[in-house]
């Protein structure tokens, strides 16, 4: 450890004592430096609390103009005519899509992440589990309008052959029935969401299960556990908070995802039983559609709807570090 | 209900990096026998081979024999989940189920090994916990975190839960260095009595706790770091603490290194 | 009687029934042989389904055959095992499509010229053009973004390290999880209520901000784990030198986890150059190159993507486009990535083990 050479090197040199003294003596400048640094970062934390009391200032008052001026009913009318005069429109449609397309998405990427983060640190010789975590990262990384072009381009036509199977088998509970029209539908919204939320919760899962203590799972070994009951014992339980939280911020990922679901639905204003059929909309996925052609009350309208989406995301988001800091007194309660 | 153990020959790896080597022991029922040696000489690891245990650690690799009555647990045909079932261990640090009460705790390996019913899981885990004379002090609440009991009673809770099912061997890797020496105390005490019922086979850094405990004492030591472990005696522990029959155990013994 | 209830429920022998060591792998391949097989008879056109039906026939057949040698428990952990393989198998598919697909068909237009001019007024539906345009746009956009960002985010893990205590502080730390959540196309709302009140028309900068606001959270959490990272003792020992604080954290702290804290830059200003929704809202798109930030439409990279796959009515030409732009994009961001990657690991903060 070379902590001397290192300040040494960071201090101002050591001259003369006549130097010295004199910076000694400039105290006044001294303070003045650490009053100007201190204000500077402060200052940056002010900043970013002002940012987000001004966003959902800004959002909330332009919000009202819009509300104030709907004919309709902004929670419960099903149709999105700004243009109108009086504009006319509601977020019931968008809501549901909203909900319903990450409902999907979470409960097809929760459990193959979980999967996935599990083959890493418990299944994979650790070679390749690095390599897979490796790639998972960058992954992470792809942009998600390359998701949206992906999915556009490549996924829709190859859910054609999976959706007449699920209305041949399925078609009956009327979620999986198809008209055969393109699969531009919230499922394929819900499977390409999957896709993108996946390696963000991966990488999360993998973390925790990666601090699951090793006396808890050799415990469970020495009692003549299969490596399937190790994880059931020692692993899953110690890491259940932390891939609930992780789950929670895919989610956000999820709710708030524009592109990927701008470029594969094809929206209408309506809410439909079937999941197979296109149709629907989501909140981020109607602002992008609709801004190009929106009016200037228009636009406040769409504001509206994105401080709706704003809230929800405050909310799950607020959950995850809720569950977070839990966990986090719990461990310290066991160390 | 104790079983003897049989080692031949028995050669450890981490990798390519051999730790102990060539190690041959009989270990009688109903016996304790202590692992005493200098740090790094492989006597916690020679334990871990003796319930397939060292094969968890990444690159852990075993040649040789193990027989318990006669049964090789290294023998192609053996499962290492049923050998685990079969001989118990007891860690370093306490490990409760930091997820899991007390009463969950010591019926984790049950639960594994088949369907009890509610009265029969009360009956084991009463019995396993008076066995690791921890029933007194825990019984009014079995349903809290097995967590927030003192070190001391942790450890007791893991022994516990290890003859909760019926092992025929209890390994214990210093299981006394991570506490005080009361509840060091307690434990020593719980040993003597499990002795009765289960083979135990003890590793310690702590020649007076060998020396209270067991009835024979193996010395193990390394040529140099580095060099893998091996065996230098194993004879009763009365003989070791006082006439041992080679030079090195008697230099160790008296202090003059280790 | 407990001792009798134990020794019932447990095989007395150490040796299990145990399947043979190649059996996972004649599983595996006698449930893909079958799968195709009834994909053929069946007559099911999508690969997709195929694969569904070997996964399937691979847990199930797992667990039946384990089942019957070996017992249930090892069934389950068997399963276990197999479950766990076909999630990697099935999430890895999309994955590596997705890579192939973006290389395989961005090669084919991505060339000097692709990237040295823009569309101009090639029509959506021709050949010809490229992503000029949106290169600068996305350059300028994401560099300034940069630039107001990077030293806010800095400065305030800075103050929540070496300052922060107290309400503030905790308040601070809180909006910044907070912010994190943010949706993309929220913050580029934002800004377009407040364009919206000084009724301007949309411009680079005005993408920049939102651009700006989505990074700061991402910078502020990686810069506090770096500065977490510095040991005390050098803090402490520049201190007792009598230097003043903020020379010791401009000369001592910033110095020394430098390497994480440009690791940390560069992973947000990978994320945010690939951020479509808000550009489209306050950037808007623009053919014509235009090298002016701060006034007129400008383009980027995500959304000339959007552009040309949205606006092109399924013209071949304009895919090409899109997929050469989206591996141009791809490339800056694993570029950034590695690049970042590598930093941090060249220059760890030396803490001395």
């Amino acid at each position: 450890m070379d902590i001397s050479t290192q300040t040494t090197d960071a201090s101002p040199p050591t001259p003369q004592p006549s130097v010295v003294q004199q910076k000694r003596n400039a105290r006044g400048a001294t303070r003045a430096g650490d009053r100007v640094f201190l204000g500077l970062s402060r200052g940056s934390g002010i900043l970013l609390l002002v940012i987000m009391a001004a966003i959902a200032v800004f959002l909330t008052y332009r919000a009202s103009l819009a509300i104030s001026k709907d004919h309709g009913n902004f929670l419960t009318t099903f149709e999105w005519n700004t243009n109108l005069i009086p504009p006319s429109f509601g977020i019931a449609v968008l809501a549901f899509g909203t909900v319903v397309s990450s409902i999907i998405a979470m409960a097809i990427a929760v459990p193959i992440a979980v999967a996935i983060a599990l083959f890493i640190t418990h299944y994979a010789p650790r070679r390749i589990g690095g390599l897979v975590a490796y790639v998972i990262d960058l992954l992470a990384a792809v942009p998600s309008i390359v998701y949206g072009l992906w999915g556009g381009l490549i996924l829709v036509p190859h859910m054609t052959g999976l959706f007449s199977w699920l209305n041949d088998f399925f078609g009956w509970t009327g979620i999986f029935s198809w008209d055969g029209g393109a699969p531009r539908s919230m499922l394929t919204v819900g499977i390409l969401l999957a896709i993108m939320i996946l390696p963000v919760i991966t990488n999360v899962s993998r973390e925790v299960f990666r601090q699951v203590p090793q006396m808890h799972e050799e415990a469970a070994l020495a009692l003549g556990a299969t490596r399937w009951e190790v994880i059931r014992m020692a692993v899953l339980p110690f890491g259940r908070s932390g891939v609930i939280s992780a789950s929670m911020l895919g989610l956000g990922r999820a709710l708030g995802e524009t592109m990927a679901v701008a470029t594969v639905l094809s929206p209408d204003f309506d809410i439909h039983a079937s999941l197979l059929n296109p149709g629907g909309g989501t909140f981020a996925q109607n602002i992008a559609s609709k801004f190009s052609e929106a009016t200037a009350d228009g636009r406040d309208a769409l504001i509206a709807s994105g401080l709706v989406l704003f809230v929800i995301t405050l909310l799950v988001n607020g959950a995850a570090r809720i569950i977070i800091q839990r966990r986090a007194e719990y461990s310290g309660a066991n160390a | 209900m104790s079983k003897r153990i049989d080692v031949s020959g028995l050669t450890a790896y981490y990798g390519s990096h051999k730790a102990i080597d060539d190690i041959s022991m009989n270990i009688e029922p109903r016996t304790v026998t202590a692992f005493i040696g200098p740090s790094g000489c492989g006597k916690s690891t020679f334990l871990r081979t003796l319930n397939r245990m060292h094969e968890v650690t990444p690159g852990g690799r075993v040649e040789g024999k193990v027989l318990l009555d006669d049964e090789n647990l290294y023998a192609a045909n053996i499962d290492p989940v049923a050998v685990r079932r079969e001989i118990g261990m007891v860690f370093q640090r306490p490990n409760p189920f930091p997820t899991m009460s007390i009463f969950d705790n010591v019926a984790a390996g049950l639960k594994l090994n088949g369907s009890y019913k509610k009265s029969e899981l009360t009956e084991i885990v009463e019995k396993s916990l008076k066995g690791a004379n921890l029933w007194n002090e825990v019984k009014d609440r079995l349903n809290k975190p097995g967590s927030g009991l003192s070190g001391g009673q942790q450890q007791r809770l893991c022994i516990a839960r290890a003859i909760a099912v019926e092992p025929k061997v209890l390994l214990m890797d210093e299981p006394c260095s991570a506490l005080d020496p009361i509840s060091t105390l307690a434990i020593e005490d719980l040993i003597g009595e499990l002795k009765e019922r289960f083979t135990i086979v003890i590793v310690t850094h702590n020649m007076q706790q060998a020396a209270r405990v067991s009835d024979r004492t193996a010395f193990f030591n390394l040529a140099a770091v580095g060099q893998p472990g091996k065996l230098i005696e194993i004879d009763d522990t009365e003989r070791i603490f006082s006439n041992p029959s080679v030079q090195a155990t008697e230099d160790y013994i008296s202090g003059r290194f280790g | 009687m407990s001792t009798a209830a134990v020794a019932d429920k447990r095989p007395s022998t150490l040796q299990g029934a145990s399947l043979p060591k190649w059996s996972p792998y004649a599983i595996v391949g006698g449930s893909i042989v079958l799968g195709v097989v009834i994909g053929l008879v069946g007559g099911l056109d999508s690969k997709i389904q195929w694969g569904l039906i070997a996964g399937l026939l691979y847990v199930f057949g797992t667990y039946g055959i384990a089942a019957r040698v070996e017992g249930k428990r090892q069934a389950k952990d068997r399963v276990a095992t197999s479950l766990v393989w076909v999630a990697f198998v099935v999430a890895v598919i999309p994955l590596v499509s997705l890579i192939w697909v973006t290389i395989s068909r961005g090669v084919k237009v991505l060339d000097p010229y692709f990237l040295s001019h823009s569309m101009g007024v090639v029509a959506d539906s021709e050949a010809g053009g490229g992503a000029y345009a949106a290169i600068i746009g996305s350059l300028e956009q994401v560099g300034l973004a940069t630039l107001i960002g990077a030293p806010i985010g800095i400065l305030t893990a800075v103050y929540l390290v070496e300052y922060g205590r107290g309400r503030l502080a905790k308040a601070v730390t809180f909006f910044v999880d907070v912010m994190t959540g943010i949706p993309s196309i929220v913050a580029g709302l934002f800004i377009l209520s407040l364009m919206l009140i000084f009724d301007m028309q949309p411009f680079g900068f005005a993408g920049s901000l939102a651009l700006a606001i989505l990074m700061m959270p991402v910078v502020v959490r990686s810069t506090e784990e770096m500065l977490k990272l510095v040991p005390n003792e050098l803090r402490e020992a520049s201190l007792a030198l009598g230097v003043p604080k903020w020379r010791t954290i401009l000369k001592v702290v910033l110095p020394t986890s430098i390497g994480g804290i440009t690791t940390g830059v560069m992973l947000a200003i990978a994320r945010i150059a690939g951020e479509t929704a808000p550009v489209l809202l306050l950037v808007f798109g623009n053919p014509f190159i235009n090298n002016n930030p701060f006034e007129g439409a400008q383009s980027s990279l995500p959304l000339f993507i959007y552009q040309q796959y949205a606006n092109s009515a399924g013209a071949n030409a304009a895919y090409d486009r899109a997929w050469a732009a989206s591996l141009t994009l791809i490339a800056f961001v694993m570029i950034l990535n590695l690049v970042a990657r590598g930093i941090a690991r060249w220059k760890a903060p030396k803490t001395g083990r």
